[in-house]
């Protein structure tokens, strides 16, 4: 499961040899760890007008060093780029340029984050053009930066301004080790309502009012997480906990004794149920409505594969994959609407994956399933909207897990170097995005399918 | 001062003491895939599922009190060093108890009698009992020999002690089933009473049959998802048989009673294996229940101990939940038509047909249950329907457990009142009526 290159690449010798060879060296990622410090050396804001100036504002707020402009030889640990005026494809020039001198002095680890408006919400040509060309240049930048850096784009939809609270949320989601293996991503977000944001003070306060503590974004929420005895969705459980939710593990009962075991080291509560069960549902909200009154987090993760091509598939191995990974789903969902439980400012995390975006050879059936995720979620987004609740999907690209170690060895090698970051995630990325989407700090963010794939070449 | 001791004099009025949950792991046969797991193993396995079930983690317990039949002399302490090893918290006491057969019930009993005299709120109870991993003692000979060795203090009293070892004392003595005052194996003292009774052969089978019948129905309903925790890659009791059927049963060579002149009826499929596994079961007052927002399934009533002269007495070594029932039934002021379900422990058909028919019988029950007639019939629609120890296995200890949730479960979802019946070793049985709360 490890992976042995990046080890060895990172090491004096071999790193110079791989250097030498042009071969890919992948850097070690800067990964979150309670309690962090969000930016060591001081954060670029590059662009211009009001929104910028807010930004740079907030990021002080945050005991972040701020500077407007790239001075000779001070190291960054991050630049932001605001574009969120961007009229005509002219205006990017400058801020796009200045970006270039900054990401020479990122920092290992670093962070470029665009701010930029949707090219859905305007009819003017030459704006659209703007809006997108920021996308396709971000996009080209997170393909460009090295060192374990990233970067990503917070996409304001209509009016959203600059500094509402769900967009520094992405920003400091993205700013944050949480984001290690999100890159060349783009997160739309739309003012929340006020009444689905319980604690943003606490999402957003300062560096200096951590005070060492833990942040616990998910402190009192119960969270249940479908097939939480192995792998990522044990890692969900493990972070959604050490974010202060309580969990309700749940797997099918034959995993009970690993699903034991993740309840009990995540201080949560273990269910064994089936989840293509038709009383699945009811039992889980049977056990959280009695045992803990409202479910406020929802974490579709169980999932399966069936791999065969389609001239060799048979009707058990589609509809197994079709029933738990998209089915349960859709009927698990209609009854936590239908119930009370269901807390009026709930999250619903799906699983997704690269390979419903993209498709994948011998994965019709489980791409079918994953595509369908997402269509399932865009869908249900609207229905929420404005309501409180949100529900997005998580799509995790490569990422080193029991499931993917039984790749072959060579297939294995190459899968993890397609990426912009050279090397496959780990379980604990998914976690820490879907920790991030379930946090009040997301409140404003709807319908969005967060690849954490690391700009893989796969499904961009 | 009179008020003090009026206070101190005053009946304190009994609390509910309630069954929330349980846990087991799968029982395996022994010699399977529990083979090199030890009775601490898995009563810490038993009891992290249940942990987990609940959410008890770093929770500290009122009490635990498990016990196992077959024990090593170093497990002196196995329920305790079984909470130390666990996931509540350490801070949680814990004592071993052992009635035989009957270790699991009687644990029950007791914590269920200290919640409701308010000493605890709230208790696990249980046991475990691996009879793969059994104790091997050495022979009494070479016992006395290495004792005596380790008084010696000369080298010629060490060769003096070392020289009175013979070489039978280096065989070791293995655990046994047999009673230690008759000899006799619990089959072959089974196989008397079996005979005693007239209980035929195919009632037998029929009643192994109905025990896999119903466990197997009990699995395909999905009844143990949260009774029982895999262990060791064992997803359901190794001892199942799904589809055997009653020809099968019936083509089996008897095991028990082949040379007492009458014919022998007792097989391995009428009969239980020796088995490994562990159960637990959480119990508590209403207030702790409630306060923690945790299920009450059912209430733990009353329960009564029993025990016969199988030696001299001429009664079989497992009817005493025969003798206990009545009297547990006359205390509560109940007959068999005010029960719903009875789970009546097959340590053997036999042992479950023999107990029937002493109740049904008349004469029986004026000559030597001294009642006024015949205790009564149970139907048998109402008996052991989710299987019982035929088709589970028994580990010794670890059976209490399994039936009392089980049964506590039942009644949740059906409502009404339970019997449980437990034979023990040394003549002994003990049984307890539990009751649902809707």
């Amino acid at each position: 499961m490890a992976d042995a290159y990046l080890d060895l690449v990172n090491t004096p010798l071999p790193g110079r040899i791989a250097k030498a060879l042009g071969l890919p060296r992948p850097s070690v990622l800067r990964r979150y760890f309670p309690v962090e410090v969000l930016a060591p050396q001081p954060v670029l804001v590059t662009g211009a007008g009001a929104g910028a100036d807010a930004l740079a504002d907030a990021l002080l707020g945050w005991d972040v060093e701020v500077r407007r402009h790239v001075l000779p030889g001070e190291k960054l640990s991050a630049a932001v780029v605001v574009l969120d005026r961007a009229g005509t494809p002219a205006d990017l020039a400058a801020p796009m340029l200045e970006l270039g001198q900054a990401v020479r002095l990122l920092v290992p680890g670093g962070r470029v984050v665009g701010f930029l408006r949707s090219a859905a919400d305007t009819t003017d040509p030459a704006e659209a053009a703007a809006r997108q060309g920021i996308d396709g240049a971000l996009r080209s930048v997170a393909h460009e930066l090295r060192g374990g850096a990233t970067a990503n784009g917070i996409v304001l939809r209509g009016t959203t301004p600059t500094t509402d609270p769900t967009a520094l949320g992405a920003l400091r989601f993205f700013l944050s080790g949480r984001s290690a293996y999100v890159d060349g991503q783009f997160i739309e977000v739309t003012s929340a309502p006020a009444e689905g944001v319980a604690d943003l003070a606490a999402a957003n306060r300062s560096m200096s009012e951590w005070e060492g503590v833990p942040d616990q974004p998910l402190a009192g929420r119960t969270a249940v997480v479908t097939g939480a005895a192995r792998g990522i969705g044990a890692k969900i459980a493990e972070v959604l906990a050490r974010d202060g939710a309580r969990v309700v593990a749940v797997d099918v009962p034959a995993a009970g004794e690993q699903l034991a075991r993740v309840a009990n080291d995540v201080g949560g509560t273990a269910l064994q149920v089936d989840i293509t069960a038709p009383d699945a549902a009811a039992r889980i909200l049977d056990h959280v409505g009695r045992r803990f009154g409202t479910l406020d987090i929802v974490v579709h993760n169980a999932g399966i594969t069936r791999d065969k091509l389609l001239a060799n598939m048979d009707a058990s191995l589609w509809d197994s994959v079709i029933a738990v990974n998209i089915a349960s789903q859709l009927a698990m969902n209609e009854q936590l609407l239908a119930s009370p439980v269901f807390s009026d400012t709930g999250r619903i995390i799906s699983l997704a994956s690269t390979s419903g975006i993209a498709g994948n050879r011998g994965q019709s059936n489980y791409a079918a399933s994953k595509a369908g995720v997402m269509g399932m979620v865009r869908a249900q987004a609207v229905a929420f909207d404005g309501a409180g609740r949100t529900i997005n999907a998580v799509a995790p690209g490569f990422i080193e897990t029991e499931m993917t170690a039984k790749i072959p060895p060579l297939t294995r090698q190459v899968a993890r170097r397609l990426s912009s970051l050279q090397q496959g995630g780990l379980p604990v990325d998914v976690a820490e995005t879907i920790a991030f989407l379930a946090s009040d700090a997301a409140a404003g963010i709807n319908g969005q399918v967060v690849r954490v794939c690391g700009q893989n070449l796969v499904g961009a | 001062m009179a008020d003090q001791h009026g206070a101190r004099n005053a009946a304190p009025t009994p609390r509910t003491a309630v069954v929330i949950g349980g846990n087991r792991i799968p029982f395996a046969r022994s010699g399977g895939a529990y083979a090199y797991s030890s009775n601490k193993d898995m009563l810490i396995a038993a009891l992290d599922g249940l942990v987990a079930r609940f959410g008890l983690q770093g929770e500290r317990i009122g009490e635990v009190a498990a016990g196992a039949v077959l024990k090593h002399s170093r497990d002196f302490n196995l329920t305790r060093e079984a909470v130390l090893g666990s996931a509540l918290s350490p801070e949680t006491p814990a004592y071993d108890l052992q009635q035989a057969c009957a270790t699991g019930l009687e644990t029950v009993v007791g914590l269920s009698n200290k919640i409701r005299l308010g000493q605890i709120e709230s208790g696990i109870a249980g046991g475990v009992d691996s009879a793969s991993d059994a104790p091997i003692a050495v022979s009494e000979g070479l016992r006395r020999v290495l004792l005596d060795l380790s008084r010696a203090r000369t080298t010629q009293q060490k060769l003096t002690t070392l020289a009175k070892l013979r070489p039978k004392d280096l065989a070791p003595n293995a655990p046994s089933t047999g009673e230690p005052r008759t000899g006799l194996s619990m089959g072959e003292h089974q196989a008397l009473t079996t005979a005693a009774w007239e209980i035929t052969r195919e009632a037998q089978d029929e009643l192994a049959f109905r025990s896999h019948r119903n466990l197997a129905a009990a699995y395909d309903r999905g009844f143990f998802s949260d009774l029982m925790t895999p262990y060791r890659g064992v997803t359901r009791d190794a001892n199942l048989r799904a589809d055997t059927s009653l020809e099968k049963l019936a083509s089996l060579k008897p095991v028990f009673g082949t040379s007492l002149g009458t014919p022998a009826t007792m097989t391995a499929g009428n009969s239980t294996p020796l088995t490994d596994g562990a159960a637990v079961v959480l119990l508590g007052s209403e207030e702790y229940a409630t306060a923690n927002n945790l299920p009450m399934l059912a209430n733990v009533v009353d329960a009564e101990a029993a025990a016969v002269d199988f030696v001299h007495g001429g009664e079989g070594l497992l009817m005493a939940p025969v003798h206990a029932l009545p009297r547990l039934l006359e205390r509560n002021g109940l007959t068999f038509e005010d029960f719903d379900f009875f789970e009546i422990h097959e340590a053997f058909a036999g042992t479950v047909l023999s107990s029937l028919a002493a109740w049904e019988d008349a004469d029986y029950c004026k000559r030597v249950l001294g009642l006024d007639g015949a205790l009564g019939s149970i139907d048998r629609s109402k008996l052991n329907v989710n299987g019982s120890s035929l088709a589970a296995g028994h580990p010794f200890a670890a059976t209490g457990g399994r039936i009392v949730a089980s049964l506590a479960k039942m009644l949740s979802e059906r409502g009404g009142r339970g019997l449980i019946s437990v034979c023990a070793a040394g003549g002994q049985g003990v049984v307890a009526i539990l009751e649902g709360r809707n």
